[in-house]
């Protein structure tokens, strides 16, 4: 009985004991050091990538109309405002004349004068030249009656010097409308210049367009040249784009794009890339594009709104290809952890070009099919004893 | 030969594992209490090693990037490419702020990061590493932040598209990493109203308010061309401090190498904290030297008339030290691995890091022996005074 009490009892120790054991075995193996490190592995695989080049830009107009007075002046009336649409042609908005219209009024007097002196002049010319007729008829039968002895070669003379004199009336006469015809000429040029200087207190719009500005209003005075109103061409809404200069190789121009604007993540837009600008900005580093809409949004977006811009680059063929996260710098050697037998290697690799989900192409250092460390709970070193399973986060996302 | 201390032990085997055990659960406080100390310590470590640097290059005259605030230009680190010796150098900023996710927020440190660049994460455990040059990030798991979920930082929001570990700043709050103009961009811009406010006080200044001025006073006001650090790795076969020497002497920048940056962490940045912990981690430590000491005498005390038989049976003085010494030496044992899985259990548990190393376990099991065997030979003292006709007498 004694024997068996003991025996139990004994069992009973040694299996708490062991318990113990157990327990700080297995938290001695699964923590610390000695532990090995959980992993997920991928393999290479050859896949096609479309690289993506990512860039955030503003929206600007490429055509913007900022109108004013060509002369100071005060504001007389603006009829449009900020969101109108208005066509090439219209007035939308004056400049006070002053006294411009009272100018025109007695310029246009002017010329109606000057045409009644015109019409004076003439009827002197009509009347100088009836009377030089006559004049010069009389002088040729008084020539003819004094060589027939008919009458004295005084009044012959007399005749004849009548006649110089009716003639030189008759030039006068001409001379006189010519110059009431001149005046009349510069008087209609000046009119002329006047109702183009009255025009010009008008503010036209140059195009089809919408009014974006609207900075003085009537009765303020505007000095030569300050902008009244501005507007655009919304046809020549544009995107301008900067990109990284890190992230921008292959950008050309036509590339599709896609465009999300800010205020409307969720429907992004098509387009394609304008025009690549010659000058980078130095001082951020960035290459700038300008991108457009294959379709202008409706409404379309205010002007210097963010969006982000996605350059699609042409597919290219099949190569091998691993995540981003698998591609580790060591010593500033880039590379991946190979697994070989359970155990792990560093193997440099080359990489090619990348897709903004984080595929890189692999152009020497693997082959297809290799198994490399994807993700580690820890930093991984050539001795670490590693333990492959499927994912480390159970809730990643 | 029988063992008179494994006899006593299976007499009362009970009273022996439980004492042992509550002995191990105070041995594992004082070896957890050693790990929130040894967290602290790689905390700062981790934070250097995660930055992938072999030289911190920063304001003059100052401690930074992370003891005290630098900023640096953001066009430096194009001269010092052109060093002698430098492999790579990056730009970082580092920020410490509260990264709004929905509802709730977080207190994180922002790093601003050059893809691919000294400073960027080493490794993951989830998602990708960043691609686009603005709006993405890459977060500590600690952050609680899940992959695809959208994070808001000042005034933008950034989606999750990777997950990392154990990236965290000096003073433990988990790592964000965003691309290195957005975080630029953070550190520098506020919240909206803040723009308002500082654009209409710009316009309010009579001195700025002129036509074209105000323009371009509010541009320069809304652009941060500054950087907290360079971080740069030098070439194989240069020594770290050959590198920065040229740098400090012709650059002007301060220059610590990465021993000089863990001597500013350690010894300066976490110094106070670190030494409450080791002050709370030695009176522990001697308190629970104590309670042990007094467990193996009470222990011991308790089987006096115990001992006072054997005394009278005629047994060797030897062999009752024996016993006594063995019981404390066990009992030491039990303590120690309970302490060290019930630590081990428990310090996942633990919202900021504790780093439980192999040699302050170890030390702590030499420790606990020598406490044992000191102990026990109190006990044993006690024991072998005891006069044999107690076991008799009343």
């Amino acid at each position: 009985m004694k024997g068996l009490s003991i025996n139990r009892r004994t069992v009973t120790l040694l299996m708490v004991l062991l318990l113990l054991l157990f327990a700080f075995t297995y938290v001695a193996t699964s923590s610390g050091p000695l532990a090995p490190v959980p992993i997920t592995v991928v393999e290479v695989e050859e896949q096609k990538i479309t690289p993506t080049l990512f860039g955030l830009g503003t929206v600007e107009v490429r055509y913007r109309y900022r109108l004013g007075p060509t002369m100071t002046g005060r504001l007389l009336s603006l009829n449009s405002d900020v969101g109108d649409y208005v066509e090439a042609g219209a007035v939308l908005g004056e400049m006070d004349p002053v006294d411009m219209d009272d100018k025109v009024a007695a310029n246009r007097a002017a010329m109606q004068r000057a045409s009644a002196s015109i019409a004076a002049a003439e009827a002197h010319v009509k009347d100088s030249a009836a009377r030089s007729e006559y004049a010069a008829s009389q002088a040729k039968r008084y020539k003819q009656l004094a060589l027939e002895r008919n009458v004295s070669s005084e009044a012959a003379e007399a005749k004849s010097q009548e006649y110089l004199v009716a003639k030189s009336g008759l030039a006068a006469a001409q001379a006189t409308l010519n110059a009431e015809q001149q005046t009349r000429v510069m008087l209609q040029a000046e009119h002329e210049g006047l109702l183009q200087q009255r025009n010009n207190l008008r503010l036209i719009a140059p195009v089809d367009g919408v009014v974006v500005g609207r900075y003085i209003e009537p009765g303020s005075t505007v000095m030569a040249g300050q902008v009244v109103v501005e507007m655009i061409d919304p046809k020549s809404i544009w995107i301008n784009v900067r990109f990284n200069q890190l992230q921008s190789d292959g950008l050309t121009k036509g590339l599709p794009t896609t465009i999300v604007l800010r205020s409307r993540a969720s429907q992004p837009a098509s387009g394609r890339v304008e025009r690549i600008e010659l000058l980078a900005d130095a001082v951020t580093e960035e290459t700038l594009a300008k991108v457009v809409f294959d379709q202008l949004p409706v409404p379309f977006p205010p002007i210097g709104e963010l969006a982000e811009v996605t350059v699609l680059l042409p597919q290219l063929a099949a190569a091998p290809v691993l995540p981003n996260a698998a591609i580790k710098r060591i010593k500033g050697e880039r590379g991946v952890w190979r697994v070989v037998d359970d155990s792990l290697q560093f193997t440099a690799v080359e990489i090619g070009v990348s897709d903004l989900d984080g595929r890189v192409q692999i152009t020497a250092g693997l082959e297809l099919g290799d198994t490399v460390v994807l993700y580690s709970k820890k930093e991984l070193r050539a001795n670490s004893r590693i333990d492959i399973v499927e994912q480390l986060v159970d809730d990643a996302s | 030969m029988i063992s008179l201390a494994a006899r006593d032990i299976q007499h009362a085997w009970g009273k022996f594992v439980f004492t042992g055990v509550g002995l191990g659960l105070l041995i594992g406080v004082t070896l957890t209490m050693a790990g929130v100390y040894r967290g602290m310590v790689d905390d700062a470590k981790v934070l250097l090693n995660n930055s992938g640097a072999d030289l911190w290059v920063v304001q003059q005259k100052t401690l930074g990037p992370y003891a005290e605030p630098s900023s640096v230009h953001d066009d430096l680190y194009r001269s010092i490419l052109g060093m002698p010796g430098v492999a790579s150098a990056a730009n970082v900023t580092y920020l410490t702020m509260q990264v709004r996710q929905g509802e709730r927020d977080v207190r994180a440190m922002v790093v601003g990061i050059v893809p691919d660049g000294p400073g960027a994460p080493a490794y993951l455990v989830a998602g990708r590493q960043i691609t686009r040059s603005h709006y993405e990030a890459v977060a500590d798991i600690a952050t609680g932040f899940k992959l695809n979920q959208v994070i808001r930082i000042r005034r933008h929001d950034y989606t999750v598209v990777g997950l990392t570990r154990r990236m965290v700043s000096s003073g433990g709050d988990p790592m964000v990493f965003i691309p290195l103009r957005d975080a630029q961009e953070a550190q520098f811009l506020k919240d909206n109203d803040a723009i308002i406010n500082e654009r209409n006080r710009s316009a309010a200044n009579p001195a700025f308010n002129q036509t074209g001025v105000l323009d371009a006073v509010i541009n320069s006001q809304s652009s941060n061309p500054f950087v907290n650090a360079v971080l740069v790795q030098v070439k194989p076969g240069f020594s770290a401090e050959k590198v920065a020497e040229p740098i400090r002497r012709w650059k002007r920048f301060q220059v610590y190498t990465r021993a000089q940056m863990e001597e500013i962490l350690v010894a300066k940045l976490i110094a106070t904290s670190s030494k409450q912990i080791g002050m709370f981690l030695v009176i522990l430590a001697i308190v629970s030297a104590a309670i042990v000491a007094f467990i193996i005498y009470t222990l011991t005390m308790g089987k006096i008339r115990e001992i006072a038989v054997l005394k009278l049976i005629g047994t060797r003085n030897r062999t009752i030290a024996a016993m006594i010494m063995q019981q404390a030496v066990g009992l030491g044992v039990i303590g120690f691995v309970v302490g060290k899985v019930s630590a081990t259990v428990w310090a996942p548990m633990f919202p900021k890091y504790v780093l439980l190393e192999p040699g302050d376990a170890l030390r702590g099991f030499v420790a606990i022996i020598i406490i044992c065997i000191l102990a026990s030979l109190l006990a044993i003292r006690a024991a072998l005074k005891v006069d044999p006709a107690e076991a008799i007498g009343g």
